[in-house]
């Protein structure tokens, strides 16, 4: 490159802005009509079916596990990660069962069967709702209860209270001040 | 650089033992110089940890690939944006930022405290010095944890891994710092809570002192989650903004500790009462922040947030366990002095809705931390790893958290100390009858869904409550002063910033409220087409919006190779315009593939609903499209809602508008005052 050549350049790119921070954009598109410039560059997948779009399908799927790692159900794992090479398999078999006319717990109960109950999104577990359920309840019972005690107990120590003697007019006078600024 | 930065890391770690070490000593033995001492260690660490940050960065934007870090987050080709962001990207890098940031935190307390709570300063700067210290031996005795940003390679790489794609988005830059300060900044109030048990100072003295931190912290992880929210949606692809993921759960816990706490501090500076309380959710806040460190860097819970499986996670399990172990045992101790100075006296009071709040924030984050640990619990019980997801999570919450938003509006219209049945009429008559009218609209619009339609109807609760609020006291001011309205609506939120930036934060949250409840009509459909075909999908509103695929470019920019794929939208036959998904492969400067092609999202967004499409595919390498087109009810509420929440946070805690502590002190000698005189 020549000194001039090589100004030149420097010269453009100030005058362009700094280059990394720049989203500067090359199209390169130069393939045959209707085929990519280089298909790798995106995902390869396969046609959507009617299939997929059945809502019962989907209802189904999203009561499953992909078992991929991802901790996502694998109606959302197969639309959402096109990479995952699990969740298509686990659609395909759902769709299979329930072209074996399956119901929607039969389909459940297989994939139970083959991968354990891990394998759905919101297992059975009756002793865990039951738990939240009954320590939430006997929270709230306690409170009521704790509650109730402490009204008790604040209405037998104000009692004698009210038999003073009425208000000092200093202290009446701190107050109203503070009231004035209170926000309560 | 890297040989500066490894010597202040060690540099760091030994001031941080020695200020914790003379903190303790000279708070308990009152020598002043010891106390000093403690004092310029915190200023010395914050200034050798910024050494630190800087000399990691350099090695991040010199591209010195021999140091293990930079190799593995950067490469040549990344942005100077994400390149900065890298400090935070990974483990080591995540461990020096969160020393850092709390040496950072540590020395603005010993600066900014008031005089009269410097009482508490010894103690605060031991502690912050003492976790800090922990945060660096993770880093310096590297040999165990393999933890040192600063490790050097055996050779050094043409080019670096880069850092992944979906780390490369805006929202990835400043939502981990956020939540990170959030994490970070609870340990300032936890080391006055400290301070004040280990003084035996256990008025409400402590309570003012942290009035801000709090407030701080609070702030932080609600901006935190937000801009996580909003990072899920726009780049994750699957169109949703909460999966209810281990890592979310822990970044969610501790907000919810918080926001109890924010509640129920008001009533022990009020009446005196939950000090205990306080004092446990404080303490129990700090070790959720730590317990979520725990859970992203250990691998024992799967995520699709956490960092690569380590031993780090160990250091902080047994450091979570011996903490949380000291300061309960401490807790315990002390517990005969904190002895509540008044009594509950109604069930229908403002203290007891707001120990119903409290009673709901810790219920759904004790579900939440059940939830999370669940396969953990379930191993450790039956020997099988139950997990559970999202389902079970809004099976539980979803109730709960209608529970919570009721109490919103609850809380304020019921009096402090006793209720009385005319006062309870007056406040509660217009918002009932907007809650029931809201409701039964909403039923006639034919809205069905339970959930949603009892969450409209509390929301037109909860926004009537607050309006009222505003209303009564720019009328009062109006009246009594003669002010013009707006200069009253200014006035009133100026001189009570507290109790109206609180009510903007519960205008925040019903608008969260009612856009969780739009998520339950999300519609979604798949389709291929080729260029000119067109898909069709009917949007909960009735508008039927088709799609029509344009075509497919490709074209490189930058440090990725993109293949575009365009769709004309238009609602109802109208045009509405054009939506462009891209599929992106990242490569390196050479050119070859870094990471999996990733999914960038084409969103329209409007106030009623988001369009959101996503590109799967090409069919075969030709412009046939396979295509997910989803319609989002009311997401744009979700991130306003955070936003007008981060609003009320600021005007809660923006600094002057006169002496806070002192009116709050005022207030609670005024309600006791009127409690003596009957």
């Amino acid at each position: 490159m020549q000194r001039r050549e090589f100004l030149a350049l420097v010269g453009a790119g100030l005058l362009s802005g700094y280059p990394p921070m720049r989203q500067s954009t090359q199209d390169t598109t130069a393939g045959p009509a209707g085929r990519l410039y280089d298909p790798s560059w995106a995902t390869s997948v396969q046609p959507v079916t009617a299939r997929d779009n059945d809502k019962g399908i989907q209802a189904i799927e999203k009561r499953i596990k992909c078992t991929c790692g991802c901790g996502l159900d694998v109606y959302t794992c197969r639309t959402t990660d096109f990479t995952c090479p699990v969740s298509p398999k686990m659609h395909a078999q759902v769709l299979a069962l329930a072209d074996a006319g399956n119901t929607p717990d039969q389909i459940l109960a297989e994939f139970v069967r083959e991968h354990g109950v891990e394998v759905l999104m919101a297992p059975k577990l009756p002793w865990v709702n039951v738990s939240v359920g009954v320590v939430f309840v006997a929270a709230v019972a306690l409170l009521l209860l704790s509650m109730r005690r402490w009204v008790r107990r604040a209405q037998a120590t104000a009692a004698p209270a009210t038999a003073d003697a009425p208000p000092n007019p200093a202290e009446l006078e701190r107050l109203r001040q503070a009231l004035l600024h209170t926000d309560a | 650089m890297t040989l500066l930065g490894n010597l202040a890391l060690w540099v760091a770690f030994l001031l941080g033992a020695w200020g914790a070490l003379t903190g303790f000593l000279g708070a308990a033995s009152g020598r002043a110089d010891l106390i000093a001492s403690s004092r310029q260690a915190v200023y010395a660490l914050c200034g050798v940890l910024l050494v630190a940050v800087v000399s990691l960065e350099v090695a991040l934007f010199r591209h010195d690939f021999n140091v293990e870090y930079v190799a593995a987050y950067t490469s040549r080709n990344l942005p100077i944006f994400y390149t900065w962001s890298a400090l935070y990207a990974g483990q080591k890098g995540s461990l020096l930022f969160w020393a850092t940031v709390l040496s950072l935190f540590g020395a603005l307390a010993q600066a900014l405290t008031a005089p009269r709570h410097r009482v508490y300063l010894p103690y605060v700067g031991a502690i912050t010095c003492l976790v800090c210290t922990f945060f660096l031996s993770v880093m310096v005795f590297s040999s165990i944890s393999h933890a040192n940003p600063f490790e050097r390679l055996a050779y050094t790489p043409v080019d670096g891994n880069g850092l992944n794609p979906q780390l490369q988005n805006p929202g990835m830059v400043f939502h981990p710092p956020m939540l990170y300060l959030g994490y970070i900044s609870i340990t300032i109030p936890f080391a006055f809570a400290m301070a004040a048990l280990l003084s035996k100072r256990l008025d409400a003295d402590w309570l003012v002192a942290i009035r801000k931190w709090t407030l701080l912290s609070w702030l932080f992880l609600s901006i935190g989650i937000c801009l996580g929210m909003w990072w899920a949606y726009v780049e994750l692809g699957w169109g949703g903004y909460w999966a209810w993921d281990p890592v979310e759960n822990a970044s969610f816990l501790p907000w919810l500790t918080m926001t109890a706490f924010l509640h129920s501090v008001m009533i022990q500076e009020k009446r005196g009462m939950l000090k205990k309380w306080n004092l446990a959710l404080i303490i129990g806040s700090w070790l959720l922040s730590i317990f979520g460190t725990f859970i992203t860097r250990s691998g024992v819970i799967a995520s699709v947030h956490s960092f690569t499986q380590s031993k780090v996670g160990w250091f902080f399990g047994g450091f979570l366990l011996i903490a949380a172990g000291g300061s309960f045992l401490l807790y315990f101790i002390r517990l005969p002095l904190l002895k509540a100075e008044a009594r509950l006296e109604s069930m229908v009071s403002r203290e007891a809705s707001f120990l119903f709040n409290n009673l709901l924030l810790v219920g759904i984050a004790a579900v939440v931390l059940l939830g999370t640990l669940l396969p953990i619990l379930t191993e450790w019980l039956v020997g099988t790893k139950y997990t559970v997801k999202a389902p079970w999570f809004n099976f539980v919450n979803i109730p709960l958290g209608l529970l919570l938003l009721a109490f919103t509006g609850i809380g304020p219209l019921i009096a402090w100390r006793r209720a009385s049945v005319p006062n309870l009429k007056r406040q509660f008559a217009a918002p009932v009858a907007a809650g029931l009218v809201t409701t039964l609209a909403i039923l006639a619009a034919g809205m069905r869904d339970p959930y949603p339609v009892i969450a409209i109807g509390l929301a037109g609760f909860v926004l009537t409550t607050i309006g009222q609020e505003f209303w009564r006291g720019v009328a009062a001011r109006h009246r009594q002063y003669g002010e013009a309205w707006l200069l009253a609506l200014g006035r009133l939120i100026a001189r009570n910033r507290r109790r109206y930036g609180g009510y903007v934060v519960h205008f925040g949250i019903l608008i969260l409220f009612i856009a969780f409840a739009g998520y339950a009509f999300k519609t979604e459909t798949e389709a291929t087409l080729r260029p000119g075909e067109s898909a069709s999908i009917k949007s909960p509103y009735g508008w039927t919006y088709t799609f029509t695929h344009l075509g497919i470019s490709q074209y490189t920019a930058l440090n990725r190779q993109v293949t575009a794929a365009t769709v004309d939208v238009s609602r109802d036959g109208k045009r509405v315009g054009l939506l462009t998904t891209e599929k992106r492969q990242h490569v390196d400067a050479e050119g070859n593939p870094t990471f999996q092609p990733s999914t960038e999202v084409g969103i329209k967004s409007d106030v009623r609903e988001d369009l959101y499409v996503v590109l799967a595919g090409v069919v075969n390498g030709s412009e046939q499209a396979v295509y997910r087109f989803t319609i989002n009810p009311l997401v744009w509420w979700v991130w306003y809602g955070g936003m007008i929440v981060a609003l009320g946070g600021l005007i809660v805690m923006w600094p002057g508008g006169g002496s806070v502590s002192v009116r709050r002190a005022q207030a609670g000698y005024g309600v006791k005052l009127v409690a003596k005189n009957g």
